[in-house]
């Protein structure tokens, strides 16, 4: 348990170092040394990456254990996204595609919470059947991600046994790329996704930090001990925990079959690396960290495609993490334990 | 008629037994405290009273209620608050927020009782956005106490108040204690600092070993020579 | 079936569950004894079994294969050609625990001072990275093609219709080998400071021990295993490609193994292999979707948490190999600080 007790100020922080990085990129991408598209579109990369991340940071902050199976809650959310979006909307005759700019139709707009409603329900019923009883038997977290290790296979099973193993894609109707300076296409799809990402994240910090179960959740997150001693009731925290972090992961897997115009079954799992390396990179228990770390995971990955091969991206998420274990465990923004 | 009631209480951690049947009692209002060695159990028996450690055998009652292994979201409810020793605070939340997440459970507007525990706590009003993991030592064991404060307890438990002060933050501390005493509410205390704590309690206890070994007014103890051999360093 | 198609499907069975159970022998020293949590076990499985594919198969006809150029020619040059005996396939089987052990010496230097669960999600790593080298680089192993007609160890002595029956008795062998080699480590000295280590590792720290050494000593161990399961698997299937290491089948199915046999238990791992193994072939004679393949990943997740949840100590249970300690004195626990 980090004890971040008198912590004497310092003149050049992790912020600073993290602020300075950024704009040294921003320098080399103005000046054409890397591809401005590039960094555009790692950094939109970054905040789908930084929906599972933050949900997968707080998750590990207050229940103290690497949560396996978040990749796969993006997957299923993006499967029940097809489902309500290729199946039940259609047969209630909401069916458009090609809203505005967008590839997409108005109804994905809709999909989106009730997906996320979904998946918090089913987060928690996990936690009652499978969590709880497990901790109620004071189990090593490395126990905790085993089951969810199971679950994650079980879940994964469960999208192919109903939609097949094959690829999949929303209904989308094809539409022109924003042209804008220094030869940067991005699709308007993209905007709709930054756009929803920041809402979502000033939406988190406002319920952190205005909330009474957002200050909770923070509480718990410190010392779980102490909250109880403190009369927080810390199963209701945990889950809301489960709630919050499960909406995130499955708009995340909505917005990433949106992103990459297709859904398959592994999908979540793939982006498991780079979204423990995110939660690594901004010190576990920190969600802001955990964003900023996955934009720069996103950034990094997509500039390595102009010298290495781009089927390695996956790769890069994993050589972030490896050195930043290596030079600072706690993450950028951690305190040392 | 007495506000806590642990009567021969067997508890200890997974299969290791450390209180073998200890009995005591804490009166409406009284200041009562424990004393004894490191690895006495004294800690372990705050514990089992608030429901962190169930007890294998023997029964807690606390206003006249069983409450013998509840959780202690309730028990807290009920108006039996407990400060840690150590990890007392909220690292990264304010002081404010500290002392809202001490008033959770209530269900009423409690800006007044904020304002009485700033009162008492005057140094911790004058800094209410600083964050818990920022606060010296002696100011964090006043955030402590002021969280517990924040739920009007009847019966307040610290764990070792004065651990790690320096000696002007132990007078502060105690003088502190005493006003809350004078509020009407109880106070259990555990003490390394046995003196200081004893010269103001009703009544103390001795434990060793997992047992108690001596019960008497408060006074009384702290005259006994046997305690001030093996308790108070001479 | 008649009796020869029986016993021969009997044998295939046998096979792959030897070769599975070498793998759940190698997961047992690293989950079972040392409790370090490796969710990469992919990665080991396809280092060993392209390390000894690449060995011994022939060079690539550069008039066929335009990127391929690796060879092994190891059949040529340690087989009976020049030797007399296939001495080859020892060679190969040791060079590919070597590898994977040198790969897990690297792995394990870095990671194995941090937590359990970075350990997990370095070794996922490991798995994707080993995945993403193989596929991408054509001029080694012919990338998403593979590599076609392995070799078959003493394949000259017996008849094809009958080569199973041979190749059995060598998995067995290996597997018999294999076990009494772990046995016999476990009840060292070493072993034993193992077990001191697994069970408090603080006091183990105290008394003097190199915690680090010891973790590392045994993930290499239990990788060098997994790799000699890697090779007997390329010599029988005798085709190797990326997709063949699925984590499905080459790790998530392996902990199913482990966690139902009885982890912490040698012959408990073997069990579980033969066990889970015989639960999955025989899933193709359910009814109906049962014997979906898709459903096997169901069932697989399920039984991973299913053990976890009503039967953590597996089917045999945690062999007690140092005595009981004999039941503390009521005072002289409480006397502990």
């Amino acid at each position: 348990m980090t004890e971040r007790y008198n912590r004497p100020p310092r003149r050049w922080g992790a912020g600073h170092g993290v602020l300075a990085a950024f704009l040294v990129v921003l320098v080399l991408a103005f000046s054409s040394v890397i591809k401005m598209e590039l960094v555009v579109n790692g950094l939109f990369l970054g905040m789908i990456i930084a929906l599972g991340a933050i949900g997968l940071s707080l998750l590990y902050g207050i229940l103290k254990f690497a949560h396996i199976a978040h990749g796969d809650f993006m997957t299923l959310g993006a499967y029940t996204g097809f489902f309500l979006l290729g199946n039940l909307f259609p047969r209630l005759g909401l069916e458009a595609e090609g809203f505005g700019p967008f590839t997409f139709g108005y109804p994905l707009l809709l999909a989106i919470p009730l997906v996320g409603a979904t998946m918090a329900g089913l987060a928690i019923a996990l936690d009652v059947g499978v969590y709880r009883r497990l901790r109620s038997r004071r189990v090593s977290p490395v126990v905790l991600a085993m089951a969810s290790l199971g679950l994650a296979i079980a879940l994964r099973g469960l999208v192919q046994i109903i939609w097949g193993g094959g690829t999949e894609q929303y209904p989308r109707l094809s539409k022109p790329f924003y042209q804008l300076p220094m030869g940067v296409r991005i699709p308007p799809d993209h905007v709709f996704i930054g756009a929803l990402v920041l809402v979502l994240v000033l939406g988190l910090y406002l319920y952190l930090t205005r909330t009474k179960m957002g200050k909770a959740m923070r509480a718990t997150s410190d010392n779980m001990d102490l909250a109880r001693v403190s009369g927080i009731s810390t199963e209701r925290v945990i889950w809301w925990t489960w709630a919050v972090g499960a909406i995130l992961a499955a708009t995340a897997g909505v917005l990433l079959a949106v992103f990459q115009a297709q859904l398959f079954p592994i999908m979540g799992w793939r982006f498991l690396l780079s979204l423990f390396a995110a939660v690594i990179l901004g010190g576990i228990g920190n969600p802001y960290g955990a964003l900023v770390g996955a934009l720069m995971i996103g950034v990094t990955a997509e500039v390595s495609t102009e010298w290495i091969n781009p089927t390695y991206k996956p790769a890069i998420a994993f050589l972030i993490l490896i050195f930043m274990l290596l030079v600072r465990p706690q993450g950028i923004f951690g305190e040392k334990a | 008629m007495s506000l806590l009631e642990v009567s021969e209480v067997v508890a200890g951690y997974g299969d290791s037994e450390i209180l073998h049947g200890v009995s005591i009692n804490v009166g409406q209002g009284e200041i009562v405290t424990i004393i004894g060695p490191n690895g006495s159990g004294k800690s372990t028996l705050l514990k089992t009273v608030l429901g962190l450690v169930h007890p294998k055998r023997g029964s807690v009652s606390f206003r006249g209620r069983n409450v013998t292994g509840m959780a202690p979201e309730s028990i807290v409810r009920r108006g039996l608050c407990y400060v840690p020793q150590s990890n007392n605070v909220f690292p990264s939340l304010s002081i404010q927020e500290n002392l809202e997440m001490g008033a959770f459970v209530r269900t009423d507007d409690y800006r007044g009782r904020l304002e009485e525990v700033y009162a008492l706590f005057p140094d911790l009003a004058g800094r209410r956005k600083a964050r818990g993991g920022t606060l010296s030592g002696g100011q964090r064991q006043m955030l402590a106490v002021a969280r517990a404060l924040m739920l009007d307890p009847v019966l307040l438990m610290l764990d070792e108040p004065s651990a790690g002060l320096a000696p002007n933050m132990v007078d502060l501390i105690f003088q502190r204690i005493i006003e809350i005493n004078a509020t009407g509410v109880a106070l259990l205390l555990v003490e390394q600092n046995a003196r200081q704590a004893l010269k103001h309690s009703h009544k103390g206890y001795a434990m060793a070993a997992g047992r108690k070994v001596l019960e008497d007014r408060g006074e009384c103890l702290l005259e006994n020579p046997e305690v001030a051999r093996l308790y108070l360093g001479g | 079936m008649d009796f020869a198609g029986t016993a021969s499907y009997l044998s295939g069975f046998a096979i792959l569950a030897g070769i599975y159970a070498v793998f759940a022998l190698g997961l047992n020293v690293h989950w079972g004894y040392t409790g370090l949590f490796n969710i990469g076990i992919a990665g080991f499985f396809a280092l060993g079994a392209y390390t000894t594919a690449l060995l011994t198969t022939a060079s690539p006809d550069p008039a066929l294969f335009e990127d391929f150029k690796f060879g092994g020619n190891l059949v040529e040059n340690l087989g009976p050609a020049n030797l007399g005996v296939d001495l080859w396939f020892l060679v190969a089987l040791l060079a590919a625990g070597a590898v994977c052990g040198l790969v897990a010496l690297a792995i394990g230097f870095i990671t194995l001072r941090l937590r359990d669960d970075y350990l997990a999600i370095a070794t996922l790593g490991i798995a994707e990275g080993v995945r993403l080298v193989f596929l991408n680089e054509k001029w080694l192993a012919n990338g998403s093609k593979g590599l076609y007609r392995i070799p078959k160890f003493l394949g000259d002595v017996i008849s094809p219709k009958n080569y199973d029956y041979l190749y059995l008795v060598v998995v067995l062998v290996v597997l018999a080998i294999l076990y009494v080699s772990v046995e016999r480590v476990l009840r060292s000295p070493w072993g034993r400071a193992l077990k001191a280590i697994r069970e408090d590792e603080m006091s183990a720290a105290a008394s003097g021990k190199n915690v680090f050494a010891f973790k590392l000593q045994s993930f290499v161990m239990g990788a060098v295993i997994m790799g000699f399961g890697g090779a007997l698997y390329a010599h029988n299937i005798r085709f190797v490609d990326p997709r063949t290491f699925d984590p499905l089948l080459a790790t998530f199915v392996i902990w199913a193994m482990l966690m139902v046999g009885g982890s912490g238990n040698n012959l408990g791992a073997i069990l579980g292999a033969f066990v889970v193994w015989g639960i999955w072939t025989g899933t193709q004679f359910l009814p109906g979707f049962l014997s979906d393949p898709n459903f096997r990943f169901f069932m697989v997740g399920f039984l991973v948490v299913a053990a976890i949840l009503l039967r953590p100590e597996g089917i045999l249970g945690e062999r007690r190999v140092t005595s009981r300690p004999v039941p503390a004195d009521a005072e002289a626990a409480a006397a502990e600080p």
